[in-house]
C-alpha cells in the first residue's frame, strides 16, 4: 500500500493515524531561555509547521502548563491563538528552571456497527473510551497517543526540580542541563519511557532556520542501553529535538510510519486487540556560542 | 554573598585552595581599557572580571553593570556577558559588595583589589587565568584571557582586545 497524499491516506489509515500534527513538527520557542535578574517575563510562540521555526501552518491551541522551580504550578498569561501560532507569556519570579509544556493524551480508532465503519470521535481520552463505543460494535481498533511537548527556561542558575519524572510517556532527565548548552561541548540527555531508562529511542535533532538553507542538517541518533544520548551542536542557535520509539517517517511519506510496534496493515479485518500506543517527546533547545 | 558552581562553594575554596594564609596583603592592580567607539548608539559595556584556577570554582572579582537602574532592572542584561554568566555570574546575587559597580566610560579604568577584601581572594601560589569579558548593548562582546603564574611575590600579565576591549593588564604584588 502506497499512500502518497493525506487525502487518500485518511480513509484507510485514520484508524491508526496520529493527529495531523504528527505529519508536521510541533514546537514552542521562548523569547529567552537564559535570563538574569529576579523578575522577568518570557513570551512563547507555539506552533505546528514543517519549517523550523517558522509559523506557517497551525497554532498549538492547547493552553500549556507551567511548572516553577519550586515545583508549584505557574500561570500562563495572555494566551492568544492566532491563525498560525499561539502566544503566551510567563512571569518568572523564582530563581531556577521553569518547565513550560503540555502533554496530550488521546485515543484514535474505529469500530464497525451493523456493517458500517465508524470513527471514534476526536479528542476522546482513554477513560472515556468505553462510553463512545456502543454495544454490539465489532472490529474495534484503537491507538492511544501520549505526546509531550515542553521547553525549559532558567532564571539565574539552572535547577532540576522540574525534571522529576511523572512516569508517563517519554521524559527527559538532564545529564547536561538543557539550559546550559554551548557549542563545542557535547550534551548528554537521558530519556525515560514510562519512568524507566529507554534504550533504542530515535532522537532527531534539527537546527532552526530551515528556510534559509538547502541541507536539513538533521542528526539521527539513538539512545544507548541506559537511555542516554550524546548530542553535538555544530552552531549556536535553536534546535528542535524529537524523540520517538520508532523510526520517524521520511519527509513526504504519508504512511503509518510512526505506528506503534506491531502495528499491522490498517487494511483488512484486523481483529480487535489491545490498543496500539504511540508516545513522543519534543522540545526546543537553545545553544549559545562559547 | 554565596557563589556556587557545580556543588562547590567558592567561599569554602577561599578558605583552602585559593588562600595562602595570613600573609601580607596582596594587591592586584588591574587596568581595563574600554575603547572609544564611533557608533550611532553607544552604551557603556557590561564588564565582568574573574579568576580561574584549575580544579577550583571560578571567582568573580569585578562586575560593572547598570547598578543604579530602578528596580534592579540592570541585572536583566548580565546574562549577555555570557561566558562569565555561565562560569560564575548566575550563581551570584546582585549587587555584590566589593564586586559590583557602575559601568565605566571609555578610557583606561584602573582598579586596585586587595586580597581578602571584597570579592578578591588571597591567592595561594599557582597558575591562574584572569578573564575579562565585555558585552555592550546594541554592540558586540569580547573576552580576553590573561594567564599568570603566582609565585607569592609578583606576577604580571597583559593582553589587548580587538573590538570591545582595549589593553588589559594586571600586576599582582605582595
Amino acid at each position: 500500500m502506497n499512500l502518497r497524499t493525506p487525502l487518500i491516506a485518511i480513509s484507510a489509515v485514520a484508524a491508526l493515524a496520529a493527529p495531523a500534527a504528527l505529519a508536521h513538527r510541533m514546537w514552542m520557542i521562548a523569547s529567552s531561555t537564559t535570563v538574569s535578574g529576579t523578575d522577568n517575563w518570557v513570551t512563547v510562540d507555539a506552533a505546528v509547521s514543517n519549517d523550523l521555526f517558522f509559523f506557517d501552518h497551525q497554532p498549538i491551541r492547547v493552553v500549556p502548563t507551567v511548572t516553577q522551580p519550586d515545583g508549584t504550578a505557574g500561570t500562563v498569561e495572555n494566551h492568544a491563538v492566532g491563525k498560525f501560532r499561539a502566544t503566551f507569556d510567563v512571569h518568572l519570579t523564582q530563581q531556577g528552571t521553569y518547565r513550560i509544556g503540555a502533554v496530550s493524551q488521546n485515543v484514535f480508532g474505529s469500530y464497525k456497527l451493523n456493517g458500517e465503519s465508524k470513527m471514534i470521535p476526536r479528542g476522546t481520552t482513554a477513560d472515556k473510551l468505553a462510553s463512545v463505543i456502543p454495544a454490539g460494535a465489532t472490529d474495534v481498533q484503537t491507538s492511544e497517543s501520549l505526546s509531550r511537548n515542553e521547553i525549559y527556561v532558567t532564571q539565574g542558575a539552572p535547577t532540576t526540580t522540574v525534571f522529576k519524572p511523572a512516569g508517563k510517556g517519554i521524559e527527559l532527565v538532564p545529564v547536561t542541563h538543557p539550559n546550559d548548552l554551548v557549542v563545542g561541548e557535547a550534551a548528554t540527555f537521558q530519556f525515560l519511557l514510562d519512568g524507566k531508562p529507554a534504550p533504542d529511542l530515535f532522537v532527531t535533532v534539527i537546527p532552526g532556520g530551515i528556510r534559509y538553507r538547502d541541507n536539513l542538517k538533521q542528526q539521527d541518533l539513538k539512545t544507548g542501553a541506559d537511555g542516554k544520548v550524546s548530542i553535538n551542536w555544530p552552531d549556536p542557535g535553536l534546535y528542535w529535538l524529537n524523540v520517538t520509539p520508532n523510526r520517524p517517517r521520511e519527509e513526504g511519506q504519508g504512511g503509518p510510519g510512526m505506528g506503534a510496534p506491531g502495528a499491522g496493515s490498517p487494511q483488512g479485518g484486523r481483529p480487535a486487540g489491545p490498543p496500539q500506543r504511540r508516545v513522543s517527546y519534543v522540545t526546543t533547545l537553545e545553544v549559545l556560542a562559547p | 554573598m554565596q557563589i556556587r558552581l557545580t556543588g562547590l562553594t567558592v567561599t569554602a575554596l577561599g578558605a583552602s585552595a585559593l588562600v595562602a594564609g595570613p600573609a601580607a596583603a596582596q594587591a592586584l592592580d588591574l587596568t581595563v581599557t574600554i575603547p572609544r567607539l564611533s557608533v550611532a548608539e553607544y552604551h557603556r559595556p557590561y564588564v565582568a572580571v574573574w579568576l580561574e584556577k584549575e580544579g577550583v570554582a571560578p571567582r568573580t572579582i569585578q562586575v560593572w553593570y547598570d547598578v543604579n537602574k530602578a528596580g534592579g532592572e540592570g541585572t536583566k542584561w548580565l546574562r549577555d556577558v555570557r561566558q562569565w554568566w555561565r562560569a560564575s555570574g548566575r550563581a551570584m546575587a546582585f549587587p555584590a559588595d566589593g564586586v559590583t559597580g557602575a559601568t565605566r566610560a571609555p578610557g583606561a579604568a584602573k582598579v586596585r583589589l586587595v586580597g581578602g577584601r571584597g570579592g578578591m581572594p588571597t591567592l595561594s601560589p599557582g597558575n591562574y587565568t584572569l578573564v575579562v569579558e565585555a558585552a555592550r548593548e546594541v554592540g558586540g562582546r569580547e573576552l580576553l584571557r590573561l594567564p599568570f603564574a603566582w609565585n607569592g611575590s609578583s606576577a604580571t600579565a597583559s593582553g589587548k582586545g580587538a573590538t570591545e576591549l582595549g589593553a588589559v593588564s594586571l600586576t599582582l604584588k605582595r
